[in-house]
């Protein structure tokens, strides 16, 4: 399956811009489904890591106050062109995404 | 039996290194109990150990004055401080206060931003966490649309 993960990257001199959006319902569990009246269960990314090169540069802990398909963005230095970002995230059902891309 | 006997065996295997594992390293685990707190205070707590943090201006908090959509309240959190360690984002009135936790390695910027859901008008707390203690900002975010599912 092709990853819903959607990340960019801008580099200003050793720092690197990081933007990044995925496609995740983010369920909190109190919703209900409109047709059935059931619970829809709780369905959340728990956690999402960025590797530069394998190495950790973020690490976010979501709980299900993250919005449905998140949006993160933040910075880190000593990135240089032809690095690899690696994005990936678990979520409390064992499913998990992952993508990678090379800075440049 | 044989699969049984493996099982049990890779559970005490695991079972051992948890317990094996310094405090500090569990602290990068998923924050369990924090995340499940129900009131801000109790969640800081789970986190930090403390629901103490000093209010400093060297944080600076974005957030709408009024939120239209509470499923998609756009945060971002800036700060000059030094040595940060982690940025949580903190919402007093959400069902589960702890929204979010960044987890910021030496090197990582401390400038984060992401989208959190709401379920009323509240005061949003940005927690910093750095070698030298814990420090906030805090805003009121109106909510006109809760973003909870309700």
């Amino acid at each position: 399956m092709a990853s819903k993960i959607k990340v960019k990257v801008k580099l200003k001199g050793d720092v690197a811009e990081v933007k990044s959006l995925m496609l995740h319902p983010m369920e909190t569990g109190s919703r209900k489904d409109p047709d059935t009246g059931a619970t829809i269960p709780v369905h959340h990314i728990t956690e999402l890591t960025f590797l530069n090169n394998g190495e950790t540069v973020m690490a976010v802990h979501c709980s299900t106050a993250v919005s449905r398909d998140p949006f993160f963005s933040f910075s880190f230095s000593g990135a240089k062109a032809g690095d690899t970002l690696a994005v990936r995230w678990v979520d409390n059902q064992g499913e998990s995404d992952s993508v990678e891309t090379v800075l440049g | 039996m044989q699969l049984s006997r493996r099982l049990f065996l890779q559970g005490s295997v695991a079972l051992a290194a948890l317990l094996a594992i310094p405090r500090a390293l569990v602290a990068a685990a998923w924050p369990e109990k924090a995340f499940a707190s129900k009131a801000a205070a109790e969640a800081m707590t789970a986190l930090f150990g403390t629901d103490q943090a000093t209010p400093s201006s060297a944080i600076s908090l974005d957030a709408p004055e009024i939120a239209e959509n509470g499923a998609v309240v756009p945060i971002s959190v800036e700060t000059t401080l030094e040595n940060v360690q982690s940025v949580s984002i903190v919402v007093e009135k959400n069902p589960r206060p702890l929204a979010v936790s960044f987890e910021i390695p030496p090197g990582t910027l401390p400038n984060v931003a992401c989208r959190i859901k709401m379920g009323q008008t509240s005061q949003v707390m940005a927690v910093v966490k750095t070698d030298s203690g814990l420090f906030s900002a805090a805003k009121e975010v109106k909510v006109t649309i809760g973003g909870c599912g309700g």
